[in-house]
Parts: C-alpha cells; sequence; structure tokens
C-alpha cells in the first residue's frame, strides 16, 4: 500500500507533463485531491471505522447503555460471556437456518425466470414490474400485508392451503409455521432484486453465440444449458454471496412480523443484540456479541473473494463485469 | 460486493431466441411466457389483496373474508387510518432524509471518484484501497456501537443521525470511479489548458456527463435510506418523527379486526415509493443491475 502510493506522483508525470500547463505543479494535484477526497475520507473514518474501534473499546468494559460513561474494565470477560452463552448460539442459528432456508430459493428460482424471461420477446416490462415492485415497499407495509394474509381461519395464505386441502400451520404462533411465513414473506419481498441481476447479466451474453448455436441445431433447453448457464456463472457467484450476506443480516421481517417469536424461537443474531443492548442495556456485553458477528461476516465475505479470485486467476479468464467496471 | 459496469444503455428487449426459430422453440417460448405471466400474476396478489381490502367495509370483511370483490367500496378507511397516525409526518420526515441522503451521496462520493480518476495526490491508492475495504464493512452489524457514538454527539432523535451514516457510501464511489475513467481525458486536458480550476472542471465538465451514474447511485440511495428501518427505529423515538417503515411497523399486530383500516395505512406505505417505481421503472431496475448491491 505505502510503496504504490509513493509511487503514484512519479507515473502521473511520466503520463501528464506534456498536456500540463506550466502553472499546475504536481503540489497543486496533491493538494485538490485531498480536498476532494476529505469529505468522504472524514464521514467514512468517523461513521464507518468509527463504530468498529468504539464497539472494539466498549465489548473490553461493563459499559451500560443507559447512562454515558465506559463503565469498568472487563478484559475478555464479555467475549467468554457471550462465547458461551447458549441464548447467544441459538439466535446464531437462527441466522443461518434463515440462510439455509432462504438461498438456495432466491439463488434459483430468480435465476430459473430470469432464463425463461430472456426467452420471451413482449411485455418484458411486466415481469419487470411485478418481480421488482415489491422490493421498493418497505418492510414494514410489507409485514402489514402478510400478517392480514397469515390470520388464521380468515387470512388469504391460511384459506389457499385449504384450497389446495392442506391445512395451514398456525403462521404466527408456532416456529415451524412462523419460519415458513417468514421465508414465503422474504422470498415474495426480495426476489426481484435478484431477478433484475439475472437479467443484467444475460443481457451481457453476446446474441451471436445464441445464433450460432441455433444454426447449428440446438434446442432452447440445449442452448440455455450449455451457453446461458456457464455464462452466468459471475453473476451466480455474486447473487449467492449477496444472498447469504443479506440473508445473515436478517432483522426487519422477523422483528417485525413474530418479534422474534413464538417464545425467541426465530430470534436473529442482530435482535439478540437489540435485546440485550437496549432492553437489558448490557452495552459491554451486546457489543462483544457484535464484534463476535461482525468478524465472522467479514470472513464469509473475504472467504468468497479468497475463493473467487483463486478461481478467476487459475481459470485466466476475469469475469466480464469487471473489466467493465474497470474500463 | 462487487460493482458491476452494466453498459448503460443495453438493449433490453432484444430477443434472445437465436435467428430463425423453429417449431419446437417456439412452443417452448410459448409455454415460458404462460410460466412466467402466471408467476407475475401471483406476484401482484399481496398488493390487490391489500388494495382490494383496504376499499371494503370492515364488516363485509369479517363475514366474507376472502371474497375478492365488495358490494361498496369506499375510501373511509384511508381517512380514519390518516387519523389515526401520524402519516403526513412520517412522509415529511422520511422525505427530508431520504433527498438529503442522496443530495450529500452523490456530491461526497463522486468528489471523491473524481479525485481518485484525475488527480495524482500521494496516498492515493491507500485512499483507494480503504474505500474497496469498506465494501466488506457489515454496517447493519454495528448499530449498538453506532448508537453510543450518536449519543456521545449528541445527535440522537436527529435527521442528521440519519444521514451522516448513509452518506460515505463505498459503492457509490465505485459507481461515480467507474463512470468518470469513461470520459474522454481530452475534454478535461481541454479544460486545463483553458485554465479552468479543479473545482470547476468537477462541477461544470464531469458532472454534466455522469447523469447515468447519478441517477443510479441517487436511486439506490433514496430507496435504501427511504426503507431503512433498525437504524431509524433505534434513533427516532418521538412518534412524530419516525419514518415511514418505523411508524408502520407499530401498527402490526395490533387493533386485528379494523383490517381496512390496516391495509389502507399499508397501502399508504407503499404508494410514494411504488409511484416513482412506476415512473422511472426502467431507470430503476437499470440503475439496480449497474450498482448490483444491496
Amino acid at each position: 500500500m505505502t510503496t504504490s502510493a509513493l509511487a503514484a506522483p512519479a507515473t502521473g508525470d511520466g503520463t501528464e507533463a506534456p498536456a500540463t500547463t506550466s502553472e499546475r505543479s504536481p503540489g497543486d494535484q496533491n493538494r485538490a485531491g485531498w480536498l476532494f477526497a476529505t469529505p468522504f475520507l472524514a464521514l467514512y473514518v468517523l461513521f464507518l471505522i468509527g463504530p468498529v474501534l468504539i464497539g472494539l473499546v466498549i465489548s473490553l468494559f461493563n459499559t451500560t447503555t443507559v447512562k454515558s460513561g465506559l463503565g469498568e474494565w472487563v478484559g475478555f470477560s464479555n467475549y467468554a460471556d457471550v462465547l458461551s452463552s447458549g441464548d447467544f448460539w441459538d439466535s446464531m442459528w437462527h441466522s443461518v437456518l434463515f440462510t439455509l432456508l432462504t438461498t438456495p430459493l432466491l439463488v434459483l428460482l430468480p435465476l430459473l425466470f430470469a432464463i425463461l424471461a430472456s426467452r420471451v420477446v413482449r411485455n418484458r416490462w411486466f415481469f419487470r414490474l411485478a418481480f421488482f415492485a415489491p422490493y421498493v415497499v418497505p418492510s414494514s407495509a410489507v409485514c402489514l400485508i402478510f400478517a392480514f394474509m397469515y390470520t388464521p381461519e380468515t387470512g388469504l395464505v391460511t384459506n389457499a392451503f385449504g384450497w389446495l386441502g392442506l391445512t395451514a400451520p398456525n403462521f404466527l404462533g408456532s416456529t415451524s409455521g412462523a419460519w415458513f411465513a417468514v421465508v414465503l414473506l422474504t422470498l415474495w419481498w426480495t426476489f426481484g432484486f435478484n431477478f433484475i441481476l439475472y437479467t443484467a447479466g444475460i443481457q451481457e451474453i453476446s446474441q451471436e453465440v445464441y445464433e450460432a448455436a441455433s444454426i447449428d441445431g440446438a434446442g432452447p433447453w440445449q442452448q440455455i444449458r450449455s451457453i446461458t448457464i456457464p455464462l452466468l456463472r459471475p453473476t451466480m457467484s455474486l447473487v449467492l454471496i449477496l444472498q447469504v450476506l443479506a440473508s445473515l443480516k436478517v432483522f426487519d421481517q422477523i422483528y417485525i412480523l413474530l418479534a422474534g417469536g413464538p417464545n425467541y424461537s426465530t430470534r436473529p443474531v442482530i435482535e439478540y443484540i437489540y435485546d440485550t443492548g437496549f432492553t437489558s442495556y448490557r452495552g459491554g456485553y451486546a457489543a462483544a456479541a457484535t464484534m463476535v458477528y461482525f468478524v465472522i461476516l467479514v470472513a464469509v465475505s473475504t472467504g468468497w473473494l479468497l475463493v473467487r479470485s483463486r478461481r478467476t486467476t487459475s481459470s485466466g479468464n476475469t469475469p466480464a463485469r469487471e473489466e467493465g467496471a474497470g474500463a | 460486493m462487487t460493482v458491476t459496469a452494466v453498459a448503460l444503455d443495453a438493449d433490453e428487449d432484444r430477443s434472445r431466441t437465436g435467428g430463425r426459430p423453429d417449431e419446437g422453440s417456439k412452443a417452448f417460448n410459448r409455454l415460458a411466457a404462460t410460466c412466467l405471466t402466471l408467476f407475475a400474476l401471483i406476484w401482484l396478489v399481496p398488493f390487490a389483496w391489500a388494495l382490494i381490502t383496504s376499499l371494503r367495509p370492515d364488516s363485509e370483511i369479517a363475514a366474507h373474508p376472502t371474497r375478492p370483490w365488495s358490494s361498496g367500496l369506499s375510501l373511509d378507511a384511508y381517512r380514519s387510518a390518516w387519523d389515526a397516525s401520524p402519516i403526513g409526518w412520517w412522509y415529511v420526515n422520511s422525505f427530508i432524509i431520504s433527498t438529503l441522503a442522496v443530495i450529500f451521496t452523490v456530491i461526497v462520493c463522486s468528489m471523491a471518484a473524481f479525485g481518485l480518476v484525475h488527480l495524482k495526490f500521494r496516498g492515493r491508492y491507500a485512499v483507494f484501497g480503504l474505500i474497496l475495504a469498506g465494501l466488506m464493512l457489515p454496517t447493519e452489524a454495528l448499530v449498538l456501537p453506532q448508537f453510543m457514538e450518536f449519543r456521545a454527539l449528541h445527535l440522537l432523535g436527529t435527521y442528521w443521525a440519519i444521514i451522516l451514516p448513509a452518506v460515505a457510501l463505498p459503492v457509490a464511489v465505485f459507481v461515480f470511479h467507474a463512470f468518470i475513467k469513461g470520459i474522454p481525458i481530452a475534454l478535461i486536458e481541454a479544460a486545463r489548458i483553458d485554465g479552468a480550476s479543479w473545482w470547476r472542471i468537477y462541477y461544470q465538465v464531469v458532472m454534466p456527463l455522469c447523469r447515468p451514474a447519478i441517477s443510479a447511485v441517487a436511486i439506490l440511495t433514496f430507496i435504501t435510506s427511504w426503507n431503512a428501518f433498525l437504524w431509524p427505529l433505534l434513533v427516532l423515538t418521538q412518534t412524530k418523527s419516525q419514518t415511514i417503515p418505523v411508524g408502520l411497523s407499530g401498527l402490526v399486530g395490533g387493533a386485528a379486526i379494523q383490517y381496512a383500516e390496516t391495509m389502507a395505512s399499508a397501502v399508504l406505505g407503499i404508494l410514494p415509493l411504488l409511484a416513482v417505481f412506476l415512473l422511472l421503472q426502467r431507470q430503476i431496475t437499470q440503475g439496480v443491475a449497474n450498482t448490483g448491491i444491496k
């Protein structure tokens, strides 16, 4: 990092010098550059890096959330408490379970529908509208509507089960019913986002490839299997990691619709941190839980980056989208 | 996570069916269209359901909960929903917060990107690396320390508490960075020879050419900040100072009999952003595809 930073002005001079007028010195660029970057850097350090450091410090004290001040130094005992807490690991498992339940659905179904949509010529705006519109709806409005549809006996989803000859579970009162309710809601709500990413990925595949395949006599199914899906790999990998990270960070739906219930059986990590930090006022403990969770999330995204960069360097082709970003 | 610069004016309506579709692929395409239409209609059911319910009288909903038509439609539920909670205030708060967040994000992030692309300042690679690392920072997980910080700054309960942490958005810098790099360098050199200051080059040469990037970032920021839930829930505790998502969440699980009123509130909560989406459908989906981040 430091060496490349020192090399920067030199390369700049080499390429820029001929066109630069005499009064514009590298010193001028240096000052102007920092002036342009400063507003961003100030906010970035204060409000993105700041909370990480504050969380790190607070997690080592028995801070309470009700009064200001750090409280007493307790070393790593908050971490020991968090790591040995059954409630913390339960909530961690709920976030992971939610991820396991939603990720396959939200990675594969939008892929299927984006591929189907690419075969349709007319009325594409209608599919885009129907699938993406839920994504702009606030979480609480989604929960209001779904809570109404999940009402026992009178709700639309409850009745739909009856029409299919099935008995509806108690959506908001039983654990398995609650998971079903929240997964269905999430599928409806966020499906469109992944659908749009896949649609954009499909549009980058050259039309000529399909034409060549079609001249060679490849049917639609063969074209999808041997052209669309292999060329969509980079998009699928992007959608997968975005979905895993988003699902691990679940809070809104479960908190609003179920309040983590019944009896904390669906409470995700963020709600656990919220409960310990803001309801029981155990700031230091909640900060330690925050840091453990933070490290897990960063590890997941770093792991994905490592796997992806190894795969791209070994196969020798960078994903097309990234070349576009660099161009 | 990754910035995806999809060609901004990609022709969306090109068919993917290949040159001369034979009977087999025609049948396949028809099947695909049928499946999709069916699912798209199912996807619209919750919207339709909320709207219909909000227009029916409560007594009728109780008697025939799943009947999709009604003898007498009325807007009464909207009036009582409007009177029952300060939705007007929630609109105002959400609107001010989201608009300010968009303005500051666009200015601050485009400035940083301009500096990184055109100004060879010392340490710019370190700055770039720092912003790149920011893409991996799960900020939603950090609400507790963030809360402590804002309490120490005495900013809790203000609009600023919500706007300030939203402004330094790494993905926005990358969207602008990719776009500004594509602007011909000759334009900037010409302006420099004419003696324009860097600031003038930024706002008179570069920004007007950045329209597609500005709209992508503005759309992303507006939707994200309009729909933000957890942080506004912690920061804005007065009923009148809440935003739409936080205010509406208080209605879930309450007053189980007033179906029409509850659904009317939900429809009112959906309306502003849905209206914007209907108007700018193409730009919004394109913008989301370009930024590729939640």
